[in-house]
């Protein structure tokens, strides 16, 4: 028989898909985990694997469309089935859903009884036809959006999961939409839930605690190290004097609940100091001119910078932690994002265990991460669950600001431009240095005033003089 | 199929080689199966069948104390045991035969004859040369363990094998080994009026079970005069005429035991030796056969399963073993192998135990957050009326996933009654299915649905 292929949620965030493009044909076959098409989500582009098996027998959502989670987009069967009827319940779906204005899930089941008078009305008026109707019908306005998506009960109908796999989704906010099934006829059981779980855990501790999905950058961000990085640029001219409204993307609207949720749970102080990095920055030339050729390019101040964190945090193990409420979380392991800026948005990949790396690889690594963040290819595992952040506004010429801390983590540092600056030598004398001003934004709940500062300036000799960290 | 005679060739017709190959069967396979004695294996000839039709009859005896409450009396003098034991004979002569029957159904050969592996797909039947498969299947099953000082002799110490054989019963006998063989031994032996005297070396009788319910089987053990030795060894013994002196060693110092015959239940070996495994480069490890995902041996295309694989020694479960290495083997989706915590143990005796998962013990061990929900017995109308209100039923659930993880129930029907809970964890159903479910009043089964509903904290009959 004939079946839909439904949008997944691809992230645990995810609401909304954009089919980026099809791999698969009208007529070609299907086989389980083919990758069928690629789905740009709110945070990167995925590919989204089959569930089903068989002919791709209609593709209902074509490239450059959208779909909400649980939209059909495609239809997969046998050659020559007759596919008119799902084709048909699929777009009154997508109609029902645009006209509500939330997602899918509740209208199936409640909407079914008021379906001819759908049909009816929804010819000529398709905005008000599903939501009219019956007290049952207009259970899609309330079970609707955004936000609470991640909760959202499975669908009544279609999705087969054993009562312990729905037990544990909703204690653990996973979208069983989001979940595969491998148990008896695709019933999503113990270990599917595990796995996402799993998954879900890689985003960062907090989702293992129950707040499921991705963290996101919370800060202020420039093309970090890429140079030269016109991403930020509009392309059209602006101010044309009428007001514009732009559509708020599932990016967007991520970024915005995110960056809001820590500034306004997470009570904010910052302290700031002015470093010398003169020293930091002859080793790098030093170091450039030892590697090979071709071995990479340039080391990047970042990786300088990452590392000299990581050390620091070493000693300061209260500062790689996490607010989780009844406890405070220390993190095992030292997981530095760096905030880049996407053309529509800003994302954060993570070097993990920078503790244990020297500064060559985390340069590697972070190139490699950034060249995908640039392209929308960064998996979720690659870009949430930092214990610490750095953003850097320095290319830009910003001298000094401030940040917003990226949850789990309970600090984020922010790095101005390095910059030729007079100082106040010793003997009274005035001097040059290559300057740069640091501002750590701290958790208070996790880390107090006195310890957010030994850090900094623990930081700051770091920086300045590394050979006395080894004293 | 190729050259080969079978697509799976499998070396021991018990209750794992014989399912494995009518599975195979099933899923478009030709199979044989080489068996050197009758097809069955232990279980049906010399194990389980054979044993729980001993039980049977148990029952039947002690039935008839409970005539004498309502007036009746039975003349046990007149009990001639070798009739007992014809009876078992035939039970098991008669499933061993319906084995045959099944093979012939399914077109499977059964070729009679030791066989002894030759190479990765000829195993050479003696009386017969040399068969081929394209696949092996390795299921020769186990045989009793003796102990240094105890061999078996079958006459002064008994193995599972000779205390089924026996044509007439010891008047005194100590039962060394308090596993599920042991325990039902003892129980066979008592219901039947033998002086029965039942030793463990570990702190507890079937030492793998929950402590709470093996509590009430030995309680109840005790009430019937059965004599209990835990953390007690066994160093010798020496025989004085026809009487035989046991030497126990337990936590009070030393004693001498007079019985008449000595049963040795103190586990199993697997069966891997002279079968030809060097010819495949398999090395066992403690006797047992290494395997990996679907119970496929190092050997490419060799499956091994049942006793000689290091899992649980039950039938049930090398069928199960089986039946997945078959549908492996033909291509069909099927686990990569039995969850351990799905395992049901049943222990024939009066009272019966069945059990799967997490022991309390065990649970705690593992650092997993349960809750616990006992329910008596007594608190289920039928089992008063029937005059069987001896038992728990006892239910681990993970806190805050309200999994399943453990169930042990000891009393009347806990064999069968275990099922429902096992269905319960197996579908992933929560207490609350099992106590929202309407059972039929009056069962026992009620009891599983009051222990479930004690666990969501609403237990009515309690």
């Amino acid at each position: 028989m004939a079946e839909q292929v439904l949008m997944l949620a691809l992230s645990p965030t995810m609401e909304e898909g954009t089919i980026i493009t099809w791999h698969k044909k009208e007529g070609e076959a299907v086989a389980q985990s083919d990758i069928i098409c690629e789905v740009e989500t709110d945070k990167a582009t995925m590919e989204y694997e089959s569930v089903n098996e068989g002919t791709l027998l209609k593709i209902l959502v074509p490239a450059g469309g959208q779909a909400r989670v649980g939209d059909p987009i495609a239809v997969v069967g046998k050659p020559g089935e007759d596919i008119g009827s799902l084709v048909e319940a699929a777009a009154k779906k997508a109609e029902a859903g645009a006209a509500a204005g939330g997602p899918q899930e509740a209208a199936a089941p409640a909407a079914e009884p008021a379906q001819p008078a759908k049909a009816e009305a929804g010819a000529e008026k398709p905005a008000a036809a599903p939501v009219s109707a019956e007290p049952a019908a207009a259970q899609p306005a309330q079970a609707a959006p955004a936000a609470t998506a991640q909760a959202a009960p499975p669908p009544a109908g279609g999705l087969k999961a054993s009562p312990l796999a729905r037990k544990m989704a909703s204690e653990q906010g996973i979208d069983l939409r989001s979940v595969r099934g491998s148990g008896p006829g695709g019933r999503i059981v113990k270990r599917d839930m595990d796995k996402a779980l799993r998954r879900a855990a890689s985003y960062g501790p907090a989702a293992a605690v129950g707040v499921a999905g991705p963290t996101i950058a919370g800060t202020p961000v420039a093309p970090a190290y890429i140079s030269g990085g016109g991403v930020l640029a509009t392309a059209g001219p602006t101010a044309s004097g009428k007001d514009e409204q732009i559509p708020v993307s599932g990016k967007r609207k991520i970024i915005a609940q995110r960056l809001s949720e820590s500034k306004y749970s997470a009570p904010h102080y910052y302290l700031r100091i002015d470093v010398d990095a003169g020293a930091m920055m002859a080793a790098r030339a030093r170091l450039g001119a030892r590697l090979p050729k071709g071995a990479g390019g340039k080391v990047s101040p970042n990786a300088f910078l990452i590392k000299f964190v990581a050390e620091t945090l070493k000693k300061y193990p209260a500062v790689n932690a996490s607010w989780q409420g009844d406890t405070i979380l220390r993190f095992g392991k030292i997981d530095i994002a760096l905030a880049v800026a996407q053309e529509d948005g800003l994302i954060t990949p993570v070097v993990r265990d920078c503790g244990s790396k020297g500064i060559v690889q985390i340069d590697r690594e972070l190139k490699a991460l950034i060249d995908k963040a640039l392209s929308n290819k960064l998996a979720p595992e690659e870009y949430s669950g930092a214990t610490f952040t750095i953003s850097s506004l320095g290319t830009s010429g910003i001298l000094e600001f401030t940040a917003i801390i990226n949850p789990p983590g309970s600090a984020i540092l922010a790095v101005g431009r390095i910059h030729k600056a007079p100082v106040a030598e010793d003997d009274g004398s005035i001097g040059v240095r290559s300057q740069m001003m640091l501002t750590l934004s701290c958790d208070h709940r996790v880390i107090d005033g006195a310890v957010g500062a030994a850090f900094l300036s623990d930081l700051k000799t770091m920086i300045e003089y590394p050979i006395e960290h080894l004293y | 199929m190729g050259d080969y005679d079978y697509d799976l060739l499998v070396l021991g017709a018990g209750p794992g080689g014989y399912v494995a190959a009518i599975r195979a069967t099933q899923l478009g396979l030709k199979a044989g199966v080489i068996e050197k004695d009758k097809p069955g294996g232990v279980c049906l000839n010399i194990g389980c069948i054979p044993s729980k039709a001993l039980i049977h009859q148990a029952e039947l005896m002690r039935c008839a104390k409970e005539l004498e409450q309502i007036g009746v009396k039975v003349d046990a003098s007149a009990l001639d045991y070798g009739k007992v034991f014809a009876y078992s004979r035939k039970a098991a002569d008669t499933l061993s035969r319906g084995v045959g029957f099944l093979l012939k159904k399914n077109k499977i050969d059964l070729i009679e004859g030791k066989g002894v592996i030759t190479s990765a797909h000829e195993i050479q039947v003696k009386g017969h040369g040399k068969v081929t498969g394209k696949n092996l299947l390795i299921a020769t099953g186990s045989r009793p363990r003796s102990i240094p000082g105890f061999e078996f002799d079958e006459k002064t110490v008994l193995s599972s094998t000779g205390a089924l054989m026996l044509e007439k019963l010891p008047k005194r006998i100590c039962v060394l080994g308090g596993g599920a063989i042991g325990v039902e031994f003892a129980h066979i032996m008592n219901a039947f009026g033998v002086e029965v005297h039942l030793v463990e070396m570990l702190e507890q009788l079937l030492p793998l079970e929950d402590e709470e319910a093996v509590q009430i089987l030995v309680r109840l053990f005790k009430k019937r005069s059965i004599k209990i030795y835990t953390s007690t060894k066994a160093t010798g013994y020496t025989k004085s005429g026809k009487a035989v002196k046991v030497s126990l060693e337990g936590r009070e110092g030393k004693q001498d035991l007079e019985v008449d015959q000595i049963l040795l239940v103190v586990g199993r070996v697997p069966n891997t030796d002279g079968i030809g495994l060097e010819k495949i480069g398999i090395k066992p490890e403690k006797g047992f056969i290494p395997v990996g995902d679907y119970y496929q041996s190092s050997a490419a295309g060799i499956y091994a399963i049942g006793d000689v694989v290091n899992s649980p020694a039950l039938a049930h479960v090398a069928s199960k073993e089986g039946e997945i290495a078959a549908e492996h083997l033909a291509g069909h989706q099927t686990p990569a192998r039995l969850d351990p915590h799905a395992i049901p143990g049943a222990v024939y005796c009066e009272p019966q135990l069945a059990s799967f998962g997490y022991t309390a013990k065990a649970a705690k061990e593992a650092d997993l957050e349960f809750e616990k929900a006992v329910f008596p017995y007594r608190g289920v109308g039928k089992s008063v009326a029937v005059g069987k209100s001896d038992g728990i039923l006892k239910l681990l659930v993970e806190k805050e996933t309200r999994e399943i993880l453990g169930a042990h129930v000891v009393g009347a029907e806990a064999t069968e009654l275990i099922h429902e809970i096992l269905l319960a964890k197996s579908a992933e159903l929560l207490p609350e299915d099992i106590a929202m479910m309407i059972h039929a009043h009056p069962t026992l089964s009620e009891g599983v649905m009051e222990m479930a509903r004690m666990a969501e904290g609403w237990a009515i009959h309690v």
